[in-house]
C-alpha cells in the first residue's frame, strides 16, 4: 500500500491511519512537509480516487470563530463520493440527572473509551441511497455505525440511551454532523465539497477520509490528515498551564498583582 | 469582537467580557465587597465552563484586592497583624478547598456543590443582611432608642492564645481570627471567591472590628488566599485562564472607580439594604434553576484519552 493512500475497496481495511502522528506544537511545518509530501505520493494506479485538501492545518487563533477547507479531488470515472471526518478519540463521560429531594442531581454516568471528538460526513447524494448498510457498517459511515464502546459496566439499555444522549449533545454543539455539507461534482470525474469546523472544534490531528462508491460499495479509499492546532499566543498559553501548572499559577497571579498595582496608581494624584 | 480563551477554549465577545468586569467592579465599587460572588454565576451563566469561571474568578481577585488594598492603605485603614492571623486559617482553609473540588470534580458533582454552597451562603448572608440593614433604618427614624452595647463578652472571649491587634482595638484570642479564616477558605477555593461578603460581616459582628479598619483589612488577606488558590487550582485542576482574568480585570478596574465614587452618595445603611436585595435575587435564581427541571438532563464530560 502506498503511504498515504490506503486501497480501502481492495483490502477491506477502512482506517488505516497511515501515519501515527504525535502532535508536537514546535515541527508543526515540518510535518506538514512530510504528510504532504507522503500524499502527494505518484499518481494512483489501479485506484480510481485522488483528494487533497486546500489546506492541512486549521490554526485556531485570539480571533477565531471557526474555519473551513475545501476538498477537491478527481475519479476515474462516474460513481458516488463519501466523505468522513474524525476528530482524535476521546475518553467521555455522560451524566444523567434525576431529581433527589426536589433538586436535580447527577445521579449516573456511562464512560464511553473511545468517541471522536469530531465527526462530519459529507456525499454526493445520501449515503443512504448509495451505499449497503452492511458496507456503511463496515467503513463506520454514519452515527449509528461509530463504535462507541463502554467502558462502565451498564444494562445495554442503559448504555443505549446514554449512546443516544451522548450523539445528540455533540450534534447540538455541531461536533457530530450527518449531513455536513454535498460532495459537487464538476462533470463526471472532478469534485469538491467544503468542511466547515465550527468555533469549538476540538484540536489534534484529524483524519479526512474520502470513499469512492459504485454499486452500493467501496471500490477506491484514501485518508489524508487535518491539523487543527492552536497558534500564536494562546497556543504558548495553553501549553505552558499543561507543561508547567506551578508555574503558570504563579504567572498569573503576578501578572494580576502587577495590573491591581498598576490599577491603583492614578489614585495617588486624586 | 470575539476572545479566544485557551483554556476555557471558547470564543466570546471580549467587550461583553468588559462589561462584565465592569458590573461586577462597579458593585465592588459601590458596596466595598470583592464580587467574585457575582461574577462566577455570571461567568457560568454566558457559556465558560464552571471549573473555569471558579479558578479564573480567584485570579481575577488577586489582581482587584491588590488595587483595593492599596487603596485603603493610603488611608491607613489595614490592620496587618489581624490580616496575616486570619490569612493562616485562609492558607490552610484553601488547601482543603481545592482538595474537596478536586474530589467533586472526578464525582461529577462540583456543579451541584457550587450551587448549593451559592444558595445556601447567599441566602443566609442576604437575609442577615436584610434584617440588619431594615433595624439600622427604622432605628434613624426613631432616635434615642436602644444603642448597641460597645463590647459584649461571650464564650468566645474565653478562648486560650490571647493576642493584641492595636489597629483593630482588640484583645481577641487569635484562634478566632484563624477559625474565620479557614472557614472562608474552604469556600474561596470552592466557589472562586474571595469570601469578602462573608468576611465583612464576620469581622463587623464576630470580632467586633471597627468599621472603618475591615475592608482593607479583608481585602489584604483576600489578596493572598485567592493567589494561593490560583496556584493551586492552575496546578491540580489546569483550570486558571490568565486572559480571561486579565480581561475582567480590565473591565473591573474601571467599574469600580466609577462604583467608588457613586457609592460614596449613598447611606451606609441604604448601601447595605440594596446589597442585601440583590444578594437574595442571586440566591432566588440559583435556587430556582436547581429545582426546576433542566433543559437537557444529560451533560458531557470529556477528557483526552
Amino acid at each position: 500500500m502506498t503511504p498515504g493512500r490506503c486501497s480501502a475497496g481492495g483490502e477491506r481495511d477502512p482506517v488505516t491511519a497511515p501515519l501515527a502522528i504525535s502532535f508536537d506544537g514546535f515541527d508543526v511545518l515540518g510535518l506538514l512537509l512530510v504528510l504532504s509530501l507522503l500524499c502527494w505520493g505518484p499518481p494512483a494506479r489501479a485506484q480510481g480516487l485522488a483528494a487533497d485538501l486546500t489546506s492541512h492545518l486549521i490554526a485556531i487563533t485570539t480571533g477565531f470563530t471557526g474555519a473551513s477547507v475545501v476538498l477537491f479531488g478527481a475519479t476515474d470515472g462516474p460513481g458516488d463520493v463519501i466523505i468522513a471526518v474524525r476528530g482524535p478519540d476521546r475518553e467521555m463521560t455522560v451524566r444523567r440527572k434525576s431529581r433527589v429531594a426536589g433538586i436535580w442531581v447527577n445521579t449516573q454516568e456511562v464512560t464511553f473509551a473511545n468517541v471522536p471528538s469530531f465527526y462530519a460526513i459529507a456525499a454526493s447524494r445520501p449515503v443512504a441511497d448509495i451505499l449497503s448498510p452492511a458496507a456503511a457498517a463496515f467503513y463506520r459511515l454514519g452515527l449509528a455505525n461509530l463504535k462507541l464502546a463502554a467502558s462502565t459496566p451498564a444494562p445495554s439499555v442503559v448504555v443505549d440511551a446514554f449512546r443516544t444522549a451522548l450523539e445528540r449533545t455533540q450534534q447540538e454543539a455541531g461536533l457530530f454532523v450527518e449531513r455536513m455539507s454535498k460532495v459537487d461534482f464538476l462533470g463526471e470525474r472532478l469534485f469538491r465539497a467544503t468542511i466547515a469546523f465550527p468555533s469549538n472544534v476540538p484540536t489534534g490531528t484529524y483524519l479526512v477520509e474520502v470513499f469512492l462508491v459504485r454499486d452500493k460499495d467501496v471500490v477506491s479509499g484514501q485518508t489524508t490528515p487535518l491539523v487543527v492546532s492552536k497558534v500564536g499566543v494562546d497556543a504558548s498559553v495553553f501549553e505552558f498551564s499543561k507543561r508547567q501548572p506551578g508555574f503558570y499559577g504563579a504567572i498569573a497571579v503576578l501578572t494580576a498583582m502587577v495590573a491591581g498595582w498598576l490599577a491603583s496608581l492614578p489614585f495617588r494624584g486624586a | 469582537m470575539d476572545i479566544y480563551l485557551p483554556i476555557a477554549e471558547v470564543s466570546l465577545d471580549i467587550f461583553v467580557l468588559l462589561g462584565l468586569g465592569a458590573a461586577v467592579g462597579f458593585l465592588s465599587g459601590v458596596f466595598g465587597v470583592g464580587g467574585g460572588f457575582l461574577l462566577t454565576p455570571l461567568l457560568i451563566f454566558i457559556g465558560v465552563p464552571p471549573t473555569v469561571a471558579v479558578a479564573s474568578s480567584a485570579n481575577q481577585l488577586v489582581g482587584a484586592s491588590v488595587s483595593g488594598v492599596l487603596a485603603h492603605w493610603r488611608r491607613g485603614n489595614v490592620d496587618f497583624k489581624m490580616g496575616y492571623v486570619l490569612l493562616i486559617g485562609g492558607l490552610a482553609g484553601s488547601v482543603l478547598g481545592v482538595g474537596i473540588f478536586t474530589l467533586l470534580k472526578r464525582l461529577g458533582q462540583i456543579e451541584l456543590t457550587i450551587s448549593i454552597c451559592y444558595v445556601l451562603l447567599l441566602g443566609v448572608l442576604g437575609a442577615l443582611m436584610m434584617i440588619e440593614s431594615i433595624r439600622a433604618i427604622l432605628r434613624l427614624h426613631r432616635p434615642g432608642t436602644s444603642r448597641r452595647r460597645l463590647h459584649q463578652h461571650t464564650w468566645m472571649h474565653g478562648l486560650p492564645l490571647k493576642a493584641r491587634f492595636r489597629r483593630s482595638r482588640l484583645y481577641i484570642s487569635a484562634l478566632l481570627p484563624v477559625g474565620i479564616g479557614f472557614v472562608i477558605g474552604v469556600f474561596s477555593a470552592i466557589l472562586g471567591i474571595g469570601g469578602g461578603f462573608i468576611m465583612v460581616p464576620a469581622m463587623i459582628y464576630m470580632l467586633g472590628m471597627p468599621t472603618s479598619i475591615v475592608p482593607g483589612t479583608s481585602l489584604l488577606q483576600i489578596i493572598f488566599v485567592a493567589a494561593n488558590v490560583t496556584v493551586l487550582q492552575a496546578f491540580t485542576n489546569q483550570t486558571v485562564d490568565a486572559v480571561l482574568a486579565l480581561v475582567l480585570l480590565v473591565g473591573g478596574v474601571i467599574g469600580a472607580r466609577i462604583g467608588s465614587r457613586f457609592g460614596m452618595r449613598l447611606r451606609g445603611e441604604q448601601l447595605r439594604l440594596l446589597l442585601a436585595l440583590m444578594v437574595l435575587a442571586v440566591a432566588a435564581k440559583l435556587a430556582f434553576d436547581m429545582a426546576v427541571p433542566p433543559a437537557d438532563v444529560y451533560s458531557i464530560a470529556s477528557e483526552k484519552g
